[in-house]
């Protein structure tokens, strides 16, 4: 176990370096540079070039990316003041440090991610079991296409039909807005639960398909049919048996959707207008803003890295048969 | 010579003779033809309503989107003009004081079959079929090449196995570990500086190659592993093991032997993975670094369509339904060609 977590994580340091180095490279490989774009049309060279110092974009390549590099681990000295430990470098937009501009944006991102996955997980798996368990019945159908047609739904669509909905033409609720869970959990619920609800909605309709489809195997398992011939009861043999059974393929996959996730979350925010870190990443890109490109890269990277370890470990849980090695 | 065996009317003897022989094959029944596996699938298919019916209407959209010239020629409304402030349209408004379509329904009209755009007058049929044509043949472009890189690489880490397939395989794990959205946003304005001055206008066509390129980086690897998997399991399998023993070549090997088993699993990926191309490439367009204005694409009539969402939420409309129609059927098509390759992958 313990020897499992050391190899992973190592795995995933070597990852994000590599990750950093690919985004470093290929942004400092493109031909414009921040500078020139940040001095304008009519750029004169010696101002060109003081911009350029100051940003330090006149030190070899090698150079910045080390210093890049060794800031996350050391933490960096800059002019108008110290970076501490994991130092994502300053941004070339706004001048603020990187990693306190992505702390702040955060919070959002994972909270609504987090407060879709808890109503898709539990949505989705709940109606699929259920069709599973009244499989052919009109519950099932009716679950089966619901999930059919919903998933086909994209975010970038039901978000404005949710807003004209609830917020515009009827005024039930306010437009979405991130309250600080910490500060006020229910001013929070309320002000995400339309991005929450939107968000899980296609998820919801997938994991129902998923859900629906893993238990009907399982159902059909030798062992399952073994526990029904010896008589124990329908009930406990659908939630001790089939149930559990059922989790390993949805584990897998959660694990594998987690990039698919923080892309949802991405598109969300998006959509209503919410500032995490997908809009973080579009003013890095537009703003062609290096540091903070790399710090949203490497950060997003880095929870999809520790999530996935995490869903490894929960997988082994799960499925007795995986040992972790 | 009179041969004693042909005398008897021994069954040799008579395949032997070509005047029999012609005739016996006259009289065989059809029904003994065998049956290659790709016309096995397409009779399933063939049987399965739903399947039909969904690639008809994927089909139709993308004979719509060739021909959105020649249909906008006939509503007589192009993409680029505005409607509501061209002075040649002034006999014709479209738009009220405050920009927003007269009419109802976001201006559905004779000459606006599905309203026009709020600000601007744009006419939403135009923008759409325009935009289905960016979009479904840019996605169609973007998938083969996924393929056929996706293909490549998981046949080399399947076929030659060991130190290979283990270096493949970190390669793909790699690539799978990047957060692929926030990818896609920071990098298209870096892939579109390598071909175009920052500050210059950039050139639709530069801006196509720049998803392609983007798409293109961090789409192969789900095939990869898919195709991975399967030349694994192919790889031991008796018959490509005869073929080795009789000397033929490995690159004989892949096409003769191991290729036409991996067929089934990739045009089943195809399906799904045509679709979800697009949808990437609107999310692109939507988050305002993939198409740019006046380029008609669908996932940009989305990012108009939120802006315009207080006022004129129909807007939204004819676009969405287009897309969930297009989608859902391209995934219901992707489950029948999946029971149509494999009959025991019922649902």
């Amino acid at each position: 176990m313990l020897q499992f977590i050391i190899r992973r994580t190592v795995g995933a340091a070597l990852t994000l370096f590599l990750i950093g180095a690919t985004t470093f490279f290929l942004f400092v490989a493109a031909p414009s540079d921040y500078a020139s774009l940040a001095c304008g049309k009519d750029c004169s060279p010696a101002r060109l070039e003081s911009i350029r110092e100051a940003l330090g974009l006149n030190l070899p390549i090698a150079q910045q990316f080390w210093d890049f590099m060794s800031g996350i681990v050391t933490g960096r000295d800059f002019p108008d003041g110290h970076c501490a430990a994991p130092c994502l470098g300053q941004s070339f937009y706004s001048g603020d440090m990187v990693w306190d501009t992505i702390l702040d944006r955060f919070p959002l991102t994972i909270t609504m991610t987090a407060g879709s996955m808890v109503v898709f997980l539990v949505v989705g798996l709940g109606a699929g079991m259920l069709a599973a368990y009244k499989r052919g019945s009109t519950v099932d159908k009716v679950a089966t296409g619901a999930s059919m047609v919903l998933s086909s739904f994209q975010i970038y669509f039901l978000g404005p039909i949710a807003l004209t909905v609830l917020v515009y033409s009827t005024g039930w609720m306010e437009d979405p807005k991130y309250v600080p869970i910490t500060e006020d959990p229910v001013g929070w619920f309320v002000g995400l639960s339309i991005p929450m609800v939107v968000m899980s909605t296609i998820f919801t309709a997938q994991y129902t398909r998923m859900a629906r489809a893993s238990m009907i195997e399982q159902l059909a398992e030798d062992h399952v049919r073994t526990a029904r011939a010896k008589g124990m009861s329908q009930k406990y043999v659908f939630f001790r048996y089939a149930w559990r059974g059922s989790l390993i393929p949805i584990v897998t996959i959660l694990g594998i959707d987690l990039s698919a996730l923080l892309g949802g979350a991405v598109v969300t925010e998006l959509t209503f207008s919410l500032q995490g870190i997908g809009r973080l990443a579009v003013d890095g890109a537009l703003h062609k803003d290096l540091p903070l490109t790399m710090g949203v890269m490497l950060f997003g990277a880095f929870f999809i890295l520790i999530l996935n370890i995490l869903a490894d470990i929960v997988y082994a849980y799960v499925d007795p048969r995986v040992r972790l090695s | 010579m009179t041969s004693p065996t042909k005398a008897e009317g021994s069954g040799s003897t008579v395949a032997l003779d070509p005047d029999l022989a012609s005739t016996t094959e006259v009289a065989k029944p059809k029904k003994l033809e065998g049956r290659s596996p790709g016309q096995l699938m397409w009779q399933r298919f063939r049987r399965d309503r739903t399947g039909m019916f969904c690639a008809g209407v994927v089909i139709s959209y993308f004979v719509i989107a060739l021909l959105a010239p020649v249909i906008t020629a006939l509503s007589g409304t192009n993409p680029y003009t505005l409607y509501g402030q061209d002075p040649t349209y002034a006999d014709q408004p479209v738009l009220d004081d405050f920009g927003l379509p007269l009419g109802y329904l976001g201006g559905v009209s004779g000459e606006h079959w599905f309203g026009v755009e709020p600000q601007y007058g744009r006419d939403l049929f135009a923008m759409l079929l325009y935009g289905m044509r960016t979009s479904l043949f840019m996605a169609l472009g973007v998938t083969t090449l996924l393929v056929i890189t996706g293909v490549t690489i998981g046949l080399i880490g399947g076929y030659f196995g060991g130190r290979t397939d283990y270096w493949v395989g970190r390669i793909t794990d790699f690539f799978l570990s990047f957060p692929q959205q926030l990818f896609f946003i920071a990098f298209m304005p870096v892939v579109t500086a390598f071909f175009v001055d920052p500050r210059e206008e950039t050139p639709t066509y530069f801006r196509a190659l720049a998803i392609l390129i983007v798409l293109w980086l961090l789409g192969w690897m789900g095939m990869a592993r898919l195709v991975r998997s399967t030349v694994l399991s192919l790889r031991e399998r008796e018959f490509v093991e005869a073929a080795k023993v009789s000397g033929a070549s490995p690159w004989r090997i892949v096409r003769k032997e191991i290729l036409p088993n991996v067929v089934s699993p990739i045009l089943v990926q195809f399906t799904y993975q045509l679709p979800s191309t697009i949808l990437t490439i609107a999310f692109l367009s939507f988050a305002g670094v993939g198409f740019v204005e006046p380029t008609p694409d669908w996932g940009r009539l989305f990012a108009a369509g939120a802006k315009y969402a207080e006022q004129d939420p129909a807007f939204m409309f004819f676009p969405g339904l287009a897309l969930v129609v297009f989608v859902l059927c391209f995934n219901l098509l992707g489950d029948s060609v999946r029971d149509a390759f494999d009959p025991k992958s019922g649902r």
